[in-house]
Parts: structure tokens; C-alpha cells; sequence
């Protein structure tokens, strides 16, 4: 068997790959985070929130409708994504002259609001959600046991990540996007509706995270705090990646996950803390993030 | 208002020092405080249903003793040890509370420990898990009731290596919670005659613990023991399952698990799980009557071990002022001393010198789903542990209280 | 603040000073205490985002660690309480130097998230730290004599003593801010650029202000360690940063009596909204929400405000005060 440092190689390849799958839900949350960053300029607190309402949702329609886990993927971020539009239109949309500041706290306040209602409703300790059955068992790799939904995680999250990153890179209407976020008003004086394209963009970050909670519920607890904690984590990965980039937000969440894998094998107890010290190092090293413009 | 209290104070002293026969109950009401977390991890598992048990056991009681009526009130610390120790001053201070009761939250439970020390007034504790309450945070008023890590760990721990699983590991939460979970159980399974083959700390709080239970399964350990509670242990319950780890033969231990967390995760995740208790709702007759009734007023949910353990607390504190006829905290907790604890909690019960309540833990098994016969239906009674040999024995007790 | 206010400052100044000393007769004095940590937590957090425009998302990193290191200063050690004040302002400040050397250079939200980002690793250290004793907390921390000499046992004595720390640590802020160094502050807010075009070296003045501003935090933090007599993990949870901001809104950031307000309500609520569960977080949250939509100069600048508007009808636009918010450049823009 060979040895790296002292940790059996199929063992490191193992920990490879699970990090890489916890990545995958960095990725897919941060780039929600970094789309409406983009062209909204808010940090949207209640991303974490919104994830929440994705797994909460999607227990809800298989609770009280009897709808299976595939349908949910579709149906639960496309409920929250219209959600998150009504919040858009109502409440963010009156800040938008003002500091950005106003936008994080105003979706601080929301991320309270949301979980506190869940908690009230539901208690904390969590509802069953099962693997469906057609994901359930698992592959021999011969250096793991990998269970075929983790395998499913990491497939359907790259294609969603890159199916956003192709939209954003080569259509019109990415093109459109990336416009308003350089120069909104020119964008504007071409006759094109931002107002819209703002209201669908934060519609569609909202909708990831959503799409994320859904991903999450076979294998993580659902509960009303399950997002509060992880969203830390994700602003961290964004500020690594660098604030506006979408390339940088889904290779950072991949890369942290890979690096938090790695330090959960050489040492355990600072596997917490492992992403807020690569954020110390870069924003000393690179303070604009690894992918971000310089000013 | 300092004069005040001296003469409160005094006027305290005075009583003790007259004696049972001419002691009364202080402002002319027994007033029971329910501190609790009602909205936090603890909401479920005690919350609203702890301060529903606590009106029970006074209604049970006939609402008044003597003619002095009886009061429930409560309030939710919200997990922060402040307002736990705020909330618990000013009811005894201004509201002339007696006894404060539940009280989920190590921090919080010992908090209040102390101001409730400092004050004469009796702490009655369920939901806290922390073996502080009775070593050296120990208090002449206060009374730990329903379990604490030791007693978990150990039932667990023994039990298992009993029945042949000689080979553990541990994932533990990295906190001082899950470490003395580890270190209590360790020291069970070895005396036991089992062996740690390897153990890992989990960051707290954790979502993903498939890289720890990847170096669980490559073990070749019998029992892989989860050292955390709440949402953690959940998370690490339902990863599991899905790395097939109990199809592959290991075992998985719980060591501090709800009847509520079985509920929340399902029959699917948790069956053959093996737990220790400290009561079940359908351990026997006189349980079953008790959670019927508790059921049909708390919207169908089956009461929780510290739900119970905050009925019979409760009950047995209003029979010892009965005993007494005081409600000076130390007499009455004094008198609880003396009363075993005999209700559809505890059969014989003692409360020793430490505050410690000693009563039979339960060993049980989460059934399969074919097993169970509906909601609720979760646990089949493998064996009592009997209390002696459950709890940490007095002699290892570093309470002041105990005559060494 | 305001005109009219200026020229009768020294009595309202006496009459809120008779009323904090006889307020412990009618009202809970450990209640008040508490007030009061508070109240200076939020005067500090609000020199950094009222008058520097720099909102931290950290602070309880501050507030907790050092109610930490002020407990096991006069626990372990057996040292007076003001050994455990300066201990806690110590470590705030060092930590607040530590923060600001690696947030500093980023300003309006990476500056929140950053200081977030930090915060949460101060949160795991606190967890694992032996001496902090994880989620039980430091117990029973005693209250030792003053100096040696002077008892703050009672609830009574401890509540005059908050009183003291309090208004020093507002005395503190408020010679900050009324400084040439607090115009240089205010200036960065309002337009950093010409600021720096001006010479002056704004990151230093910006990392000053906020070793400052950790430093009493730190102050905060390990007073009310000597009034519970406990330290918990309640107090650097990245919630306890959310409450300050809270605070500090509702109040009216940029004023000196605001965050003072901010404080009252919030702890006030929390205690007497204990009865009814998970209400407390969600009501939090709707005045978040209501505060950044429609009063965003908080209770204190709404007042003033509505006072100009009513002694001055025609001149009403004319506020000194602005909400930093409103006046600092667009950080997502200038960086």
C-alpha cells in the first residue's frame, strides 16, 4: 500500500472525493451568492435561509401531497426562486439607491424571520426525509464504499453549475446580465428591462440555494437552523473566490471542499476553522480573492 | 431594598431554625418557575411539554396544599446562560418563586444552580445532561433528576460490550460535552471487558460526517459510538445509513438520544439502534396511563424521559412541603432526601447526598418499522440497569456534600 | 447633537444621570446592569459604523472572547475585578487588532463578511478552548472586592459599579468622536477618497477606531461577566454580532444616545418576550426588517428629526447627523 504522510492512499482518495462532494454544495451556494452579488450588489443573508426552504419544501410536498424527491428537485427551487421574486420586488427593491450595507441587514432580518417561523412551526429537531429509492446502496471503488446518491451530488451539481456558468458566458441573455452589472443605465438606454433582469437574477440565486436544501435533505438533518450555519462557511468561499466571479465561486467551493477533506484526515479539530484561515491568508496575500478584479 | 432582604433573609433563617412544626409557606403561595428552552434545540424534546407536566403533577396534586394554592409560571431562557440566571434572579427576588424547574442547557442548568444555591431556593433539574450538577457546581437545593452523561455512557457502554461488541470507535463531538461523553463510555466498555480501537473528533457544529464514519467503517471496530446529541447526532445517524454501515454488520451506538430525535429521523434511519433511557412512556401500566393523558393535551406527542422526570420532580416537591409543611428550600430538599421516589417514573427511587436522583435506566432497542405499531411506538425494553450500578457511584463524587 | 439640545446639554445630561442612579430602586438593578453592558457594547460597535461607516459583522468575537479571558483572569487567578476589565479590554483590543490588520482592507460588505469570517474562528477556538469549559461556560465567577476594598457583592453595589464602567466607556466614545481625530473619522465616512486626497492615511485612522471600538466591547464583555458571574458561548455566537447591529439600528447609529436605546429595547424585549417562544427571533427579525425599510435613522434619529421638523418647519433638511449609510460612497462600486 503507499503511504502519503503517513495516511494509506486509497484512505486519502477516499477523503478526496467526499470532499469534493461537501464542495459541491459550496460551489452551487456560492455561485448563487456571487450571480446576485453581481448584479444586485447585496450579500444575500438569507441564502442560507432560502436553502432551508428548499429541503423544507421539498419534505413538505412529500409529506402532505405525496411528491417524490425527483419532482421536488424541480418543483421546490422554482417555489422558493418565486418566492424569493415576491421578496425581490417588495422589500429589496426599495433599497437599491441606497448603501448596499442596507441589503445585507435587510436579508439578515428576513434569514430571522424565516427560521424563526420554521422553528415555531416545525421545532428544531428535525423531519425524515429518505434517499430515493433509485440512489439508495452504493458503488465499490475499491478504495471506498461510494454511495450512489453522493455520486448523484456531485454530477448534478457540476452540471448545474456549468449549465449556469454556459448561460452566463455565451447567451444574449447572459450577455444582457453581465451588461448591467458593468453599466446598468447604458444597459437601460438600450431599451432592455434591468428591473426585470435584476428581479429574475435574484429569483435564480435564490432557486440554487433552493435546488441545494433539496440536494441536502436525503443526507443532511432538516431542520430550520441547517442553513445558519453553513452560510458562514459559503461567504467565506465567496470572499476566497473572489466577490463578483462566477468562475471563481464554483472552483473556490470546490477547491475548500477538497481542502476541508484534507485537513478532516491530518487534523480533525481544525477542520472548523481551516476555510476562515485560507480566507485570512488570501485577503492578506490577494485582497481582491483569487478570481476577483483588482480595485 | 438591601434592608429588605436582610429581613427576607432573617425572616428565613427564623423558620428553619423554628423548626417543621412551626414552619409556614412563604407569602402564602408554592410558586413553581419552569425555565426552559422553548424555542432552541431543547424545545422539542422539553419546551412547552416540560411546563405541561409541571401543571399536571399540581393539578394531580389538587392545586393547593393545605389551603395554599400552587402556581405554575415559565419562561424561555432562549439557551443564553444570562437570561437563564437574570430570569431565575428576578423570579426569586420579585416574584417570589420557590422552586425553578427543567432547566435544558448545561450552561443555562448551571447558572442557574448557582443563583439558586446562593438564594436558599431549590433547583429541581431534568433535561441538563451535565454530571456538574452533582460534583462540583453541587448545591444543599439542588436535585438532578432524569440522567446525566455518565449514566448514559455507562448503561450504553456495558450493555453493548455485553452482548458481544468488544471493539469501539468513537466519532465525538469536539466539545467538553462529547469529550466527557467518550471518556465515561470508554471507561464503561473497558471495564466491561471491551476495547477502543480508535476515535476521532468531529468539529461542532458539523453537517457532514461521511470522512469520519469512512475511518469508522475501515476500523473493523463492532460499535461505532456517536458521542454528540441534537442535530449532529441526526446529521451522523442519517450518513450512516447511507454509507451502509449497519448492512455491513457494525453497530451504531447513540449515546445521548430522544425519544424526539427517533421521531424526527424515522423508523427506516434508527431501527436497532441501542439506547439508554432513563424512562420510556411504555415501560408499564402506570407510564401508559400518565402519557395518554399527557398526549391528548400536547397535541398527540408522547411525553419525553424529562418530560416525566419534571412531573414526578414536581410531585415529589409538593410532597415533601406537604411532609413539612415549609417551603424553605433546604428543609424541603432535605425531606426529598428522606422520601423515596415511587410514581410512574421511578420505583424506588433515592435522592442522594450529591442531589443526585438514583432510579433504574432503561436499556432499549428502536424497533423496526414492522415492529412499530404506529407513531410513538419506537422502543422495546431490552433490560433495567439497576440504579446503583447506573449512575456514578458517591464515593466518586466530588461534591462538598458528601461525607468523604 | 442638536441645537436646541446643545444649549440645554448640561441638564438633561443631570437629569439622565439622577435618573440612572434611582432607577435600581424602581426597576430590577441586575436587569439594568445588564442594560448597560449592553448599552456600552453598542456605543462601541456604533463608533465604527455610525461614525467610521464601517459595519462589523464580529463583534461579538470582542464582547465574548474577552468576557472569556476577564472570567478566568478573576476565577482562576484570583485577581480583583479590574484586573478582569483590563484584561477584557486587552484582549479586545489585541483582537481587534488582529481583525482589523486583515479586514481593514476591505470595505462596506467584504468588510462585514470578513469580519464574520474571523469571528466564526474566534467562536470554534472559544468551543474548544480547555479553559472556557465549552458549552457549560465559566461558573460561579466570583465578585471580588474592588481594588481590594471596595465590596460590589450585592446587586445593588454591582449595579453602581456597572454604572461607572458605563459611563466611562461612553465618556471614552464621546471625546472620540467630539476629537479632531473623530472629524478625520467622519470625514473618511462621508467621502474617503477626498480623505485620502487630504493625506490622510485612512486606513490607520480606520484601524485605530477599530481597536477602539474592540477594546470596549472587551470592556463590555467582561463587565457583564462580574454582573451574571458566568461566561458562555451565548456571548461570541455570530447571533450576539447580530444583535448589537440590532441594536445599534434600531437606536440611531451615528447618534450618542442611540445605540444607549437600542440596547434598552432589545434586552428588555428579550426579557420580557421570554414567555413566548421562538417569537423573540422572529420579532427580532421584523424590526430588522421594518428599521431598514422605514427608519432607518432609528428611534433616537427619528426623534431628533421629528423635532428639527417641528422647531425648524422650513428648514427641515438641514441634519448634521446623517446615518452613515446614507453618506458613505458605495462600496461595492469603489473598491
Amino acid at each position: 500500500m503507499i503511504d502519503f504522510l503517513g495516511v494509506p492512499m486509497p484512505v486519502l482518495m477516499g477523503q478526496l472525493l467526499l470532499g469534493l462532494i461537501n464542495g459541491a454544495f459550496y460551489a452551487v451556494l456560492s455561485l448563487g451568492l456571487a450571480l446576485i452579488f453581481g448584479l444586485l450588489n447585496i450579500i444575500n443573508f438569507a441564502h442560507g435561509a432560502f436553502y432551508m426552504l428548499g429541503a423544507f419544501v421539498a419534505w413538505l410536498a412529500m409529506q402532505y401531497l405525496g411528491i417524490g424527491y425527483w419532482p421536488s428537485l424541480i418543483l421546490a427551487p422554482l417555489v422558493v426562486g418565486a418566492f424569493g421574486v415576491v421578496i425581490e420586488r417588495t422589500l429589496l427593491k426599495r433599497l437599491y439607491n441606497l448603501d448596499h450595507l442596507y441589503g445585507l441587514l435587510l436579508t439578515f432580518g428576513l434569514a430571522l424571520v424565516i427560521e424563526g417561523t420554521f422553528r415555531q412551526i416545525y421545532g428544531i429537531s428535525g423531519q425524515p426525509y429518505q434517499l430515493p429509492a433509485s440512489l439508495s446502496g452504493g458503488i465499490n471503488l475499491g478504495f471506498m464504499f461510494l454511495p450512489k446518491y453522493r455520486a448523484w451530488v456531485i454530477v448534478a451539481s457540476l452540471v448545474m453549475c456549468l449549465a449556469t456558468w454556459l448561460i452566463i458566458e455565451r447567451t444574449k441573455l447572459g450577455a444582457l446580465m453581465r451588461a448591467a452589472t458593468e453599466n446598468p443605465d447604458l444597459v437601460r438606454a438600450f431599451g432592455v428591462n434591468v428591473s426585470l433582469l435584476v428581479t429574475l437574477t435574484y429569483g435564480f440565486g435564490v432557486a440554487l440555494a433552493a435546488f441545494a436544501g433539496v440536494l441536502a435533505a436525503p443526507i443532511y438533518s432538516v431542520n430550520p437552523i441547517m442553513g445558519s450555519h453553513l452560510i458562514i462557511v459559503v461567504f467565506a468561499v465567496v470572499v476566497i473566490g473572489g466577490m463578483g466571479s462566477i468562475l471563481g465561486a464554483i472552483v473556490s467551493g470546490f477547491m475548500l471542499g477538497v481542502f476541508e477533506g484534507l485537513t478532516r484526515v491530518f487534523w480533525p479539530e481544525a477542520s472548523s476553522v481551516v476555510i476562515f484561515v485560507i480566507m485570512a491568508i488570501v485577503l492578506i496575500v490577494k485582497p481582491a480573492g483569487l478570481f476577483g478584479r483588482t480595485a | 431594598m438591601t434592608k429588605l432582604k436582610t429581613a427576607l433573609l432573617a425572616g428565613i433563617a427564623s423558620t428553619a431554625l423554628a423548626g417543621a412544626a412551626q414552619a409556614e409557606i412563604s407569602d402564602g403561595v408554592v410558586k413553581i418557575g419552569v425555565l426552559d428552552d422553548m424555542s432552541g434545540v431543547y424545545a422539542d424534546l422539553a419546551g412547552e411539554g416540560s411546563v405541561l407536566a409541571a401543571r399536571m403533577a399540581v393539578e394531580d396534586f389538587g392545586g393547593k396544599i393545605g389551603d395554599t394554592p400552587i402556581q405554575v409560571i415559565s419562561a424561555d431562557h432562549q439557551n443564553k446562560a444570562d437570561i437563564a440566571a437574570n430570569v431565575a434572579r428576578q423570579w426569586i427576588d420579585a416574584d417570589k418563586v420557590d422552586v425553578v424547574v427543567d432547566v435544558g442547557n448545561s450552561a443555562a442548568a448551571l447558572a442557574v444552580q448557582e443563583v439558586t444555591k446562593d438564594k436558599g431556593k431549590v433547583h429541581l433539574n431534568s433535561t441538563a445532561a451535565t454530571t456538574a450538577l452533582t460534583n462540583e457546581k453541587c448545591s444543599p437545593t439542588g436535585v438532578h433528576w432524569t440522567y446525566d452523561t455518565y449514566a448514559l455512557a455507562n448503561g450504553t457502554g456495558r450493555a453493548l460490550v455485553e452482548q458481544g461488541a468488544k471493539k469501539w470507535f468513537f466519532i465525538t463531538a469536539d466539545y467538553a460535552f462529547g469529550h466527557s461523553l467518550e471518556e465515561n463510555t470508554s471507561k464503561a466498555v473497558k471495564a466491561a471487558g471491551g476495547e477502543v480501537v480508535g476515535s476521532v473528533r468531529a468539529p461542532f457544529p458539523n453537517n457532514d460526517f461521511s470522512s469520519y464514519l469512512l475511518q469508522a467503517q475501515g476500523s473493523g471496530a463492532d460499535v461505532i459510538a456517536f458521542a454528540n446529541t441534537g442535530g449532529d447526532f441526526v446529521n451522523a445517524l442519517k450518513q450512516a445509513q447511507e454509507f451502509g454501515i449497519t448492512q455491513s454488520g457494525q453497530r451504531i451506538a447513540g449515546l445521548l438520544v430522544f425519544l424526539t430525535d427517533v421521531h424526527s429521523l424515522g423508523l427506516e434511519s434508527t431501527q436497532g439502534l441501542t439506547i439508554t433511557t432513563g424512562w420510556y412512556w411504555d415501560q408499564d401500566e402506570d407510564s401508559r396511563a400518565w402519557a395518554d393523558r399527557f398526549a391528548e393535551r400536547h397535541g398527540g406527542k408522547r411525553p419525553t424521559m424529562v418530560q416525566a422526570g419534571v412531573y414526578s420532580a414536581v410531585a415529589h416537591y409538593l410532597k415533601a412541603i406537604d411532609a413539612i409543611g415549609s417551603d424553605d428550600g433546604k428543609a424541603v430538599v432535605d425531606q426529598m432526601k428522606e422520601l423515596p421516589v415511587n410514581d410512574m417514573f421511578a420505583k424506588n427511587g433515592q435522592i442522594r447526598a450529591d442531589g443526585r436522583m438514583v432510579h433504574n435506566m432503561k436499556l432499549v432497542q428502536v424497533k423496526t418499522p414492522d415492529e412499530s405499531e404506529g407513531p410513538w411506538d419506537y422502543y422495546k425494553i431490552l433490560s433495567d440497569i439497576p440504579g446503583d450500578q447506573a449512575f456514578m457511584p458517591l464515593s466518586e463524587s466530588t461534591c462538598y456534600l458528601v461525607k468523604q | 447633537m442638536m441645537p436646541s439640545v446643545m444649549t440645554h446639554k448640561g441638564l438633561w445630561l443631570a437629569l439622565g444621570l439622577v435618573a440612572l442612579a434611582v432607577a435600581p430602586l424602581v426597576v430590577y438593578p441586575v436587569f439594568l446592569a445588564k442594560v448597560l453592558c449592553f448599552a456600552l457594547f453598542a456605543a462601541a460597535f456604533n463608533l465604527l459604523l455610525g461614525y467610521v461607516g464601517l459595519l462589523s459583522f464580529g463583534h461579538a468575537a470582542f464582547f465574548g472572547f474577552a468576557a472569556y479571558c476577564g472570567a478566568h483572569v478573576t476565577k482562576e487567578w484570583g485577581l480583583g475585578p479590574e484586573f478582569a476589565l483590563l484584561t477584557g479590554i486587552a484582549v479586545g483590543a489585541g483582537l481587534g487588532l488582529a481583525f482589523g490588520l486583515i479586514a481593514i482592507r476591505r470595505q462596506g460588505i467584504y468588510f462585514a463578511m470578513v469580519t464574520l469570517a474571523l469571528a466564526q474562528m474566534v467562536f470554534f477556538v472559544s468551543l474548544q478552548a480547555p479553559f472556557t469549559h465549552g458549552e457549560d461556560g465559566i461558573q460561579g465567577v466570583p465578585r471580588r472586592p474592588l481594588l481590594g476594598l471596595i465590596d460590589i457583592q450585592s446587586n445593588l453595589s454591582i449595579y453602581y459599579f456597572v454604572l461607572a464602567v458605563f459611563l466611562i466607556g461612553v465618556f471614552i466614545v464621546y471625546r472620540t468622536v467630539h476629537s479632531p481625530f473623530g472629524q478625520i473619522l467622519k470625514s473618511i465616512r462621508e467621502n474617503e477618497p477626498r480623505a485620502i486626497s487630504l493625506g490622510y492615511d485612512t486606513d490607520r485612522y480606520k484601524l485605530i477606531a477599530f481597536v477602539l471600538s474592540a477594546g470596549l466591547s472587551g470592556l463590555a464583555g467582561s463587565t457583564k461577566v462580574l454582573v451574571f458571574q458566568l461566561a458562555s458561548l451565548t456571548d461570541v455566537q455570530w447571533q450576539m454580532s447580530g444583535e448589537v447591529v440590532l441594536m445599534t439600528i434600531l437606536g440611531g447609529m451615528g447618534t450618542m444616545l442611540g445605540p444607549i436605546v437600542g440596547a434598552a429595547v432589545v434586552v428588555s424585549m428579550q426579557n420580557y418576550l421570554a414567555q413566548v417562544g421562538a417569537l423573540t427571533t422572529i420579532v427580532q427579525g421584523v424590526i430588522f426588517v421594518v428599521c431598514v425599510l422605514l427608519f432607518r435613522r432609528g428611534i433616537v434619529g427619528e426623534l431628533a428629526a421629528l423635532l428639527r421638523r417641528r422647531r425648524r418647519p422650513k428648514d427641515s433638511a438641514a441634519g448634521q447627523e446623517k446615518p452613515a449609510g446614507q453618506a458613505a460612497p458605495a462600496p461595492g462600486r469603489s473598491t
